[in-house]
């Protein structure tokens, strides 16, 4: 994508919204060479390609710091296309991949195949974060400077934590180097033995064999005992628990340099939609109580949690249908991910300039990507939404490959009308459906 | 479907039989049924459920005031045996218990029921009984005859005859104290009655 | 007679039996006299009634159980459907086939009703979402064993004459027992007193809103009580550290002859088998008449009668309404 930077367009008739900046305003968008020229009462100079925004908000891209595209190795649940689409679909314009593909990306080959694939796709940007230790095994780091220079923006060994306190101690004080954050996926597997779900009266009640809080909050006292000692940056992914939240809340207070995200599941449904929505309301970290999600929006709301990230975690459908126990974790989230979200400004607990920062303005700078801004000589990463727009999720079935939604046929508010990246028309819900 | 040729009414229930006639009906019912059988020897009264509980229990009575013997008294839940239940779909009803307080085996065997109609029911009973053992004698005692039989199936003993639209429908009602026979038009639903 | 019996109400009960869970004490008493009706059926000339005939039950058993497998194919032969039994090994689940396809090959051939037994909870209502069959649990991982409760539930009444105001205790190994989750839910819908004995860590964790007490010590949890379900200890458990070995197991929780003198005169003791002699249950012989394993193996019978003529006893076409576009 950044090869292609030299698109120009002009935008009419939007009001223009970043928090981060300061920028609020009606009027019109003129976007050179990729890059926001000016905003507000502006004509278009010369012959530029315009859209009518029709009054709709233009925000910033949206940047999710936690997804998987599953290429290379599980083309067959996600491509770095589909999940491309399903991210601008979504109003995502800049996505971090996770590294558990296969094979791992642990080395710049793998990185580089990455990017490579992303820049021929031509729609979000991704970034790629490469794995800490070498094949996720847990036992030797990866050659950060290398994966650094190729263009991992961050390391983690997502969908397992790091094995060993020792382990993310050195990852922690390795990567200062780069000065790129560690992402922990926090579980003490001891305490999950093979759970499926949250303990709890529902997982008693379902016999299923629960996670239970403390699974959680076990990992992250212990990694952020390690970054006291080990300094670095710590990236915590999917925040779920509300113990694991005050732990964060503590470290922060202490100005540990420590980040964290949640995933709009989290802060949306309970273990209670097990009941109804089986193995699509299945992950990991699995939903947990009341007492938790209303935890992690408190977390949301005073800054404890820095954003909301979706992963997007596809999975086919023969996976996906089978027992409970049998099938895997996790759920597609980048095209529901804003709607979903959207509910907790409607509902209050966030205004709409807190929610478009911890989806635009904030991830960028945790993990310092040049993305996530609408000012004058930004990158013109940008997303037109209507607030009040409804639509059923699912109902023209997903840009992503696969179909793994617990949202699937809810009737949701908040629509992603166009979104641009560089410059470039990317998505347009106007122009097509998706198969 | 037969066509309705009467002017629709309101499915008020006109009454066809009252108490005082109904008991006539069973008093006779029982001298026919004593003298048929010369005596209640060996005579084992079975109502099926859950209509003909009730009549055997009051043709017993009648019998021990006529003769001071007291036959045994049964009733049985056809359900089990009927022909119909996996062609109406949906549900089935739970089971009501049938009781043989002795073996039928050897005994003169009155089916008792309170109305004849398509004869499905009846034929559900005797395969019943047949399966529980070998009575030597089945017999159908019936209150009301409505007609229209389906299988070749006549009541040995009849309260009274009473012709009838298909589409109709006879209720029996014996609770001591409001003894009646009724006669209502229902809906037309498609679903053939056997009462 | 029947037409005015169908015509009140909605369906009882039915398509399915997936779980005790949605029974009330209305459906659960009418499968109880249902099921003493069947019982009759077991003194007739003929031990057979032709309800089912033409129907195909199949038993597929993911996990080995001789008698639940058996006690279904009697019951399905005395009401005259013909039974097939499908035990995939495990190996040959492994090898590949999954779960679906096993099933909807099954009801390819023309299954009419599939009693399912998987080790993984929720299985039978994943497959029974994507069937156009009935679909009877026949036993789900750690979740539900819904004819087991039915049967305990009529041991218990035909036994002591009622269940409302019973003291019932079960004991042993509630975490991982899909029978005493089932027996939670129809005792205390049918008004008794249930107490849960266990050590805590074989307690399952939030069980605050169930409505049971909870006890540790056998001798109080089973103080007075009227009826006493011990359950099987699957004798891995030790291995897996919930307890520290099968013999402390036997010593802290095992019923004997001396513990039955805490019970309240005439009680009775249950267990679903096959029992642990000498781990959940010791000098049976000395339990004089208190002993009901033996009945809940007859009543069995009866009750799985009556569950499939229930559900199985009526045409299939409308037995579906909402069947349709499922994936």
């Amino acid at each position: 994508m950044r090869d292609r930077e030299g698109e120009s367009l002009f935008v009419r008739n939007v009001r223009f919204f970043d928090p981060a900046e300061g920028v609020s305003g009606f009027g019109n968008v003129l976007i050179r060479d990729g890059r926001v020229e000016s905003l507000g009462n502006v004509s278009p100079s010369g012959t530029v390609r315009e859209i009518d925004g029709n009054g709709g908000l233009l925000f910033p891209g949206f940047v999710d710091l936690h997804a998987h595209f599953r290429e290379p190795g599980f083309e067959y649940k996600e491509t770095i296309a589909s999940g491309s689409h399903a991210a601008v679909a979504g109003g995502f314009t800049a996505v971090c991949v996770m590294a558990n593909t296969d094979p791992v990306n642990d080395t710049a080959d793998v990185t580089r195949a990455i990017l490579e694939r992303a820049r021929d796709v031509g729609r979000a940007r991704v970034f790629p974060i490469g794995a800490v230790t070498r094949g996720l095994g847990g036992e030797h780091l990866t050659e950060m400077g290398r994966l650094s220079e190729a263009g991992c923006i961050a390391f983690s060994d997502d969908g397992k934590p790091v094995a060993t306190s020792r382990m993310l101690r050195r990852a922690l004080e390795y990567s200062r180097l780069f000065a790129r954050p560690v992402i922990d996926h926090c579980e003490d597997p001891e305490l999950s033995n093979r759970g499926v779900m949250n303990e709890g009266s529902v997982s008693s009640e379902l016999g299923l064999s629960g996670i239970p809080n403390a699974s959680e909050e076990v990992c992250v006292a212990r990694d952020l005992s390690v970054l006291e000692a080990s300094g670095g940056r710590l990236h915590v992914a999917h925040l779920s628990t509300a113990g694991a939240v005050r732990m964060v809340r503590e470290a922060k207070r202490r100005n540990l340099p420590v980040t964290a995200e949640t995933c709009p599941h989290y802060f949306s449904l309970t273990d209670e939609a097990v009941r109804c929505h089986g193995t699509h309301a299945k992950m990991n970290p699995p939903l947990r109580r009341e007492e938790d999600r209303l935890a992690v929006i408190e977390g949301l709301k005073d800054g404890t949690i820095d954003v909301i990230a979706t992963d997007h975690a596809p999975h086919a459908s023969h996976e996906k249908e089978q027992e409970f126990d049998r099938a895997p974790f996790g759920i597609i989230g980048l095209e529901t991910a804003f709607s979903v979200s959207l509910e907790l400004v409607r509902e209050g607990h966030l205004t709409l300039a807190e929610l478009v920062y911890r989806l635009s303005a904030r991830p960028a700078a945790i993990f310092g990507l040049p993305v996530g801004r609408l000012v004058p000589g930004g990158l013109a990463d940008l997303v037109l939404v209507d607030l009040s727009g409804e639509w059923k999720a699912g109902s023209r079935g997903y840009f992503s490959k696969s179909r793994n939604s617990p949202y699937t046929g809810s009737v949701m508010k908040g629509k992603i009308l166009r979104t641009i990246v560089g410059g470039r028309l990317v998505y347009d819900s106007e122009g097509e459906g998706c198969g | 479907m037969i066509p309705d040729m009467s002017p629709p009414t309101a499915p008020s229930p006109r009454i066809l039989l009252d108490a005082p006639r109904i008991d006539r009906i069973l008093r006779r019912m029982a001298h026919e049924i004593l003298e048929k059988n010369q005596g209640p020897k060996d005579l084992y009264l079975v109502g099926v459920l859950e209509g003909g509980d009730l009549l055997a229990r009051r043709l017993r009575d009648l019998i021990v005031s006529f003769e001071g013997v007291e036959p045994p008294v049964g009733a049985v839940d056809v359900t089990l045996y009927r022909d119909d239940l996996s062609g109406r779909g949906g549900p089935v009803p739970f089971l009501r218990q049938s009781h043989l307080p002795i073996p039928v085996d050897g005994r003169k065997i009155l089916l008792v029921d309170d109305v004849l109609f398509t004869g499905r029911t009846v034929r559900a009973a005797m395969d019943f009984l047949i399966d529980f053992g070998r009575p030597s004698r089945i017999m159908l005692a019936v209150l009301v005859d409505r007609g229209h039989r389906e299988l070749p199936i006549r009541a040995d003993f009849v309260g009274k005859n009473l012709p009838t639209a298909r589409d109709e429908k006879v209720e029996v009602d014996l609770t001591p104290g409001t003894e009646a026979v009724y006669l209502t038009r229902s809906e037309p639903s498609g679903v053939s009655h056997d009462q | 007679m029947i037409n005015k019996i169908l015509a009140t109400g909605a369906p009882p009960f039915g398509p399915h039996l997936l779980s005790v869970s949605g029974l009330s004490p209305e459906v659960l008493t009418g499968i109880l006299d249902t099921a003493e009706s069947f019982l009759e059926v077991g003194h007739q000339t003929v031990k057979k009634v032709p309800v089912l005939r033409g129907k195909t039950l199949v038993n597929l058993f993911y996990e080995s159980s001789t008698r639940t497998r058996s006690s279904f194919e009697i019951a399905a032969k005395r009401l005259s459907a013909d039974v097939i039994n499908v035990s995939p090994t495990q190996s040959s689940v492994t090898k590949g086939e999954s779960l679906l396809d096993t099933v909807r090959t099954i009801e390819a051939l023309g299954a009419d009703g599939l009693v399912i037994r998987h080790p993984s909870s929720g299985a039978p209502a994943f497959v029974a979402d994507r069937l156009r069959c009935h679909v009877i649990n026949g036993g789900d991982g750690c979740h539900q064993h819904p004819t087991q409760a039915l049967l305990d539930l009529f041991t218990i009444r035909k036994r002591m004459g009622r269940i409302e105001g019973l003291k019932v205790a079960i004991v042993g190994d509630i975490l991982h027992s899909r029978v005493a989750r089932s027996n939670i839910m129809t005792l205390a819908r049918m008004g008794a007193h249930v107490r849960l004995v266990a050590p805590p860590t074989l307690i399952p964790p939030g069980i605050r809103t169930w409505p049971v007490e909870v006890y540790h010590r056998l001798d109080e949890g089973i103080r007075g009580c009227d009826v006493v379900m011990a359950l099987r200890l699957q004798l891995e458990r030790a291995a897996g550290g919930y307890i520290p070995s099968v013999s402390e197991y036997a010593r802290l929780y095992g019923i004997n002859a001396d513990v039955l003198d805490r019970l309240a005169p005439g009680a009775l003791v249950l267990h679903p088998g096959p029992v642990n002699r000498g781990v959940e249950i010791s000098g049976e012989e000395g339990f004089a008449d208190r002993s009901a394993i033996l009945s809940q193996v007859e009543f069995g019978v009866s009750v799985r009668m009556a569950v499939l003529y229930l559900l199985m006893g009526g045409g299939s076409e409308e037995a579906f309404p909402d069947k349709g576009g499922k994936e």
